[in-house]
């Protein structure tokens, strides 16, 4: 898991989803929409990997929220060959997460007693990283729509329910759109959206 | 097992088809706004339809309730909306459900 996905959120998702045999479909959509930030993140490095050549598509692979936030922090020694001081950094990340993984598993494994409730845990993480949710994005919207999601859900399609809940959810969070916008308030999401739109301004500004 | 390494692929591919997309269509276009809106709000939703689906297969008509489930949920919210500590939110939280379900 760690070597082909490499994407935390999503492997502890993974964890849930195959205990419950959720469908394959059900699956990638789910993936998809976890991961669907790392579309935005490409876009700031499109310049830097550009003369990557052969790194590129590792490069790419490798672009998780904390390589992202390495490489568009650090400024690379003069001195050195930005491609490789990129994919240094991509492959270290990467090793520490496999031996985390592994660690970690070995550990687990290796629990021999009354493992009853430990499953809780998982309810626990996605608690948290709600709660972390919620703390970034402070309007009621997107979990308003997640609850008529999840209600309609359970009545039209309790077998399919995340793959229900998740399309009215997106179907209501879009048309709440203009909602959601129209107020302006700070909130930390925000600071990527500024970002990214600068970026896309600079690249207009290229001949 | 096959069922295992087929979720693996298929995530690892959906996983790298997310990051790959920029670099394959907006080397030269803008991306779409609508693009940017839902990634900016879709994980907020995702976390909440992920909690609600945990609880959902609890039988709340018939003791206990579900109230282990309930209590040991806000402890753990509480918890991190304290503390921030994301080991010690899911451990506390596991403990008392633990707990809970033994005493209940």
């Amino acid at each position: 898991m760690a070597l082909v996905i490499y994407a935390g959120a999503a492997q502890f998702m993974a964890v849930g989803l195959i205990q419950s045999g959720a469908g394959l479909l059900e699956i990638a959509l789910l993936t998809l929409i976890m991961n669907a930030r790392h579309m935005v993140y490409g876009l700031s490095l499109l310049e830097p990997f550009s003369k990557a050549g052969r790194w590129k598509p590792y490069l790419i692979f490798g672009l998780t929220d904390e390589t992202y936030g390495l490489l568009t922090t650090i400024e690379p020694p003069p001195d050195l060959d930005k491609t490789k001081f990129y994919a240094a950094i991509t492959v270290l990340n990467q090793v520490y997460w496999f031996v985390g993984c592994m660690v970690g598993s070995l550990v687990g494994s290796a629990f021999l007693f009354n493992t009853t409730g430990l499953d809780f845990a998982l309810t626990a993480l996605f608690i948290v990283l709600l709660v972390d949710q919620v703390r970034a994005v402070k309007k009621p919207e997107p979990y308003l729509a997640a609850l008529l999601g999840c209600v309609l859900a359970l009545f039209i399609s309790p077998k399919n329910f995340l793959l229900v809940a998740l399309v009215i959810s997106t179907g209501a969070l879009a048309l709440l759109r203009e909602r959601i916008e129209g107020r302006p308030r700070g909130t930390a999401s925000q600071g990527v959206s500024e970002k990214s739109k600068q970026d896309s301004e600079e690249k207009g500004d290229r001949p | 097992m096959t069922y295992f390494v087929l979720v693996c692929l298929v995530m690892g591919l959906v996983t790298y088809f997310t990051r790959a997309l920029p670099f394959l269509f907006f080397s030269v276009r803008k991306p779409p706004e609508l693009l940017d809106f839902l990634q900016k709000y879709l994980p907020a939703v995702v976390m909440a339809i992920l909690v609600f689906s945990m609880y959902k297969d609890i039988d709340f008509r018939a003791a206990p309730y579900g109230i282990p489930a309930l209590v040991a949920g806000a402890i753990t919210a509480l918890l991190h909306l304290w503390k921030r500590n994301v080991l010690l939110s899911i451990g506390a939280g596991t403990a008392a459900y633990i707990i809970f379900i033994r005493i209940i």
